[in-house]
């Protein structure tokens, strides 16, 4: 790639406090993302997606959290080492942020009106009538009807789906480069998770942003994203343009999240699911970290770590077998 | 609004009706004579009988009762024994005491206690968290009469920087008097409620702080101190008033020692007299007062809820 | 059945288990150990420390008036030359005894009233209304109106408080009846034909009894420090057998010339109700795990 990154992560490291020392959550993270790109970050909870996200805009609680190591590049700067007032700057602006859980990402006992109007004071400085006649527009580009009287209400009185888009426009409220939608649509009604995200790719074309989609839906990022990142125990083994990924997946756990998908077309298959479930942070596997649970494993993923190798173009995997049979081929 | 205070003032008339009841029964209770205490030691007996007649005190219990009841319907709390004069009117001179300690404690306490609440939640584990719960630690161990006699010793008669006993009416005196007055029982009122009122705090700053809406008003770029100022603790504040309303509730409890020793002329000081001067109507009366305090109390809690809430609707 | 044979089992092998677990929480809980430290240190010192000292509390040799703190008199003397630290000693007697017996008394008032309302739920109105108006004056007044009604005795201070508190121990006792009716298992009992009475000895009793315990140490604390402030108002055990609420009552006159009166006692009590105050605080994490507002 010769293009400059909008955002690059590289080798990062972020370790928690736990009862017993610092616990590893995401190792040796590295991707990029270009202007007006989509990127998927997918893989089961656990296995390091969030966390990568949240890194990004350093959201994690202070005290009980270590960027042990690498560096978050945005715009020529690295987050990492910024101060807490610059980096303020962009969140929220630049840079900015939705979640899951739309019932508790918004604050109960504050309108509508005074959550969107916070970031367009703080990062644009428009006046208080400016800010609301702002929030407002913000709120039909995100498809709320009625938005001038629906502004002043309280979130309880909305329904999920409606305190997403609410989100949604506190996000894009300062048009940002960058949006990184953490699982947006796993809270809600399936119907309502296609609107969502129609309505985020509608906005992204209008706003030219580039979107960090985080999902553990293999089918939104088939819908959804240009290039997919695949994660497991805190670390990237996979990564590929989204057709090559579902054409060509390079690493057994890929094939399995894409095998979990419910197909529409084809017969009445059934479902396969992964076998085990992903392991707790602390738990220290030797080699492959995906071993346990891999149908292929063989005795060197027991025995060493295997590094994330190139495949094709643009497709990375931390299988080396995989990657053999693939030259050999 | 004033629908709301109506119907929760008509709610609380069987709980007042109770409370008066029991003020009545609790009292009946004291065995000693009220006519012989008035009459004085050296009193006959035929002298003990009269003024037992004229207060009504031979009649049986129930109709006393009943005729206390209708006269309170009217508005007509009764005449103290004791003291030569109506039951209101002895209420009404004492009760600017009480609320000006009251109040000046809350006024003390209600931002204090905030404050070290938010801090300690905010730097969990540190310092300033271990020192407000110990400070709430020592504020339900310590004797605060104990302490008010001690500060008396060193600020009052060894420093000399306060009056050591006696209200100074805030009209007649001036405010500075006034304050110099109550400055040091308000302050020890207060500080057995700062701790409470911060632990209460701090707890209901640890939930609110880890929610999801916290994350996402960092995400915003909003500031530190704002994100804990306006997003967390308007979130805790509903908490918080219920905690204050149970404060206002003990420190009106704890004036009724305090009053005893900083010697003020107040309801705490009255009610105790009045017990152990039989005086019936008296205690009654006071009775009565605390608990209608306690039931408005609770009710501007409930409205306070109205406004900090938005989620609450009384309908 | 044989499913049904284990379901019979397993309630009380799961109480075993938490009880041993509850056990080891404690002895590893820094604030109950230190409680638990202080407690024993000081009705050690009230039960034996006076046979170690073997002075008569009420002894007077006015010759030893005011004698401030000295190798001889560790806490000085009183206006009638008596020994503050035997005072002291034997007034824990006395003060522990009384918050011992209130926390008792009311303990188990306060489980009748709430047991009866939280499982006869047509008495619950009535029961909880008369404990809300007894809620409504501060528990030292319902103190002081009974004390003065029953008279200056060590007794009637211990039935004064312990009324006052059982609206508080009540209320505690009520809640977890509540939850714990609603169980499944409750529902099984009654179904297969179990009484009222063995419902509430068997499963409701049992299973309020940490919450409970909880309370009743602070009421233990609460009931130490009303004694020294009813004793302060005048309506505390009487002298001269000392209780450490009258020493300091008595010692206020004389707090100027002889600040070490009053002070001895008051650190006393500051002591006992902080180290009940910490054991129950350990016993609520362990035993109580709903942190909520208490009142």
């Amino acid at each position: 790639m010769t293009r400059v990154p909008l955002l690059s992560v590289e080798n990062l490291t972020v370790q928690f406090r736990g009862d017993s020392g610092w616990v590893t959550a995401i190792e040796d993270v590295s991707f990029e993302i270009g202007a007006g790109e989509n990127l998927g970050i997918v893989g089961e909870s656990g296995s390091g997606k969030s966390v990568s996200a949240l890194s990004i805009l350093r959201l994690h609680g202070r005290a009980n959290t270590r960027y042990a190591s690498g560096a978050i590049r945005f715009g020529g700067r690295d987050l990492l080492s910024m101060s807490e007032r610059e980096l303020r700057k962009v969140r929220g602006g630049d840079i900015a942020m939705i979640f899951q859980d739309p019932m508790s990402s918004l604050n109960p006992v504050l309108t509508i009106a005074e959550q969107i109007i916070e970031p367009l004071q703080l990062h644009q400085g428009l006046s208080s009538a400016a800010a609301r006649r702002r929030a407002i527009e913000l709120l039909e580009m995100v498809r709320i009807a009625d938005a001038g009287r629906r502004i002043d209400e309280y979130p309880h009185r909305l329904s999920g789906g409606m305190r997403q888009r609410v989100m949604i426009a506190i996000a894009i409220a300062c048009q940002p480069k960058l949006l990184i939608a953490d699982e947006p649509t796993t809270a809600l009604d399936v119907t309502i998770q296609g609107q969502i995200l129609e309505l985020l790719r509608d906005l992204q074309r209008e706003i030219g942003m580039s979107v960090v989609l985080i999902t553990h839906d293999l089918g939104v990022i088939a819908e959804f994203a240009q290039r997919v990142l695949v994660m497991y125990a805190g670390r990237v083994i996979e990564q590929a343009p989204v057709a090559a990924l579902f054409n060509r997946p390079m690493h057994p756990y890929t094939d399995g999240l894409i095998d979990a998908v419910p197909k529409l077309d084809g017969d009445l298959h059934r479902l396969t699911t992964i076998p085990g479930s992903i392991p707790d942070l602390a738990t220290v596997i030797p080699g492959c970290r995906f071993n346990p649970r891999c149908r292929e494993a063989m005795d060197v993923c027991r025995r060493n770590a295997p590094a994330l190798l190139p495949v094709g173009p643009d497709h990375l995997s931390r299988c080396p077998p995989r990657a053999a049979a693939r030259g050999a081929a | 609004m004033l629908r709301i205070v109506v119907i929760r003032l008509i709610q609380a008339i069987p709980v007042l009706l109770l409370i008066a009841v029991m003020a009545f029964i609790l009292m009946h209770l004291i065995p000693g004579d009220p006519a012989v205490v008035i009459a004085g030691a050296d009193a006959g007996p035929a002298a003990v009988e009269r003024i037992r007649h004229e207060l009504g005190l031979d009649r049986p219990i129930l109709e006393q009762l009943l005729s206390w009841l209708v006269n309170l319907g009217t508005g007509d709390f009764g005449r103290s024994l004791v003291l030569n004069q109506t039951v209101l009117s002895a209420v009404g001179e004492r009760l600017p005491v009480t609320m000006s300690l009251a109040m000046l404690s809350l006024a003390i306490t209600l931002p204090v206690g905030v404050f070290l609440g938010i801090l300690a939640a905010y730097f969990r584990g540190s310092w300033i968290d271990a020192a407000v719960m110990t400070l709430a630690l020592v504020g339900v161990s310590v004797p605060a009469f104990w302490i008010g006699i001690l500060s008396v010793i060193l600020f009052s008669v060894t420093l000399g920087w306060f009056p050591s006993a006696g209200y100074a009416p805030l009209l007649a005196n001036g405010p500075g008097a006034w304050l110099s007055s109550l400055i040091q029982p308000a302050f020890i009122l207060s500080l057995f409620q700062i701790g409470f009122l911060a632990r209460m705090t701090r707890s209901g700053m640890l939930d609110v702080l880890d929610q999801d809406f916290i994350r996402t008003a960092r995400a915003k770029g909003v500031s530190e101190w704002r994100t804990v100022g306006r997003h967390a603790f308007r979130n805790a504040l509903v908490g918080v008033v219920t905690v204050a309303g149970i404060i206002l509730s003990l420190l009106i409890g704890g004036s009724v020692v305090i009053e005893q020793v900083f010697a003020l002329p107040g309801i705490g000081r009255l009610v105790v007299q009045a017990i152990l001067a039989r005086d019936y109507p008296l205690i009654q009366g006071t009775m009565l007062l605390f608990g209608f305090a306690f039931v408005v109390i609770n009710i501007c809690v409930d409205l306070i809820y109205l406004w900090v809430d938005p989620r609450v609707r009384y309908d | 059945m044989t499913d049904l044979a284990l379901g019979s089992n397993r309630p009380l092998e799961l109480a075993e288990r938490r009880r041993f677990l509850a056990l080891r929480k404690l002895a590893a809980h820094r604030s109950f150990k230190i409680g638990l430290l202080i407690v024993s240190v000081l009705v050690l010192a009230a039960f034996i420390g006076p046979w170690l000292t073997g002075i008569d509390p009420t002894s007077m040799r006015i010759r030893n008036k005011f004698k401030p703190p000295s190798d001889q008199f560790l806490m000085g003397t009183d206006n009638y030359g008596r020994d503050v630290l035997t005072r002291v000693l034997y007034g824990g007697q006395l003060s522990l005894g009384i918050g011992f017996f209130v926390a008792l008394l009311s303990g188990i008032a306060g489980t009748i009233v709430g047991v009866v309302a939280g499982h006869f739920r047509a008495l619950d109105a009535y029961l909880m209304r008369v404990m809300d108006a007894l809620l409504a004056f501060p528990a030292i007044l319902v103190a002081i109106g009974i004390g003065a009604a029953l008279g200056p005795q060590a007794t009637s201070i211990v039935v004064a408080l312990a009324v006052a508190y059982v609206p508080r121990t009540a209320r505690v006792v009520r809640a977890s009846t509540l939850v714990i009716r609603e169980m499944e298992y409750i529902e099984a009992a009654r179904v297969s034909g179990a009484s009222n009475l063995r419902i509430i000895v068997k499963h409701i009793l049992p299973n309020c009894l940490g919450p409970l315990t909880v309370q009743l140490t602070f009421v233990f604390a609460y009931a130490i420090l009303a004694e020294a402030a009813l004793s302060f108002l005048g309506i505390g055990p009487p002298p001269p057998a000392p209780s450490w609420g009258n020493i300091i009552a008595e010692g206020r006159d004389h707090a100027v010339e002889a600040w070490w009166i009053m002070l001895f006692p008051g650190i006393a009590i500051s002591l006992a109700a902080l180290g009940m105050n910490l054991l129950g605080d350990g016993l609520r994490d362990v035993l109580d795990p709903r942190l909520k507002i208490e009142s």
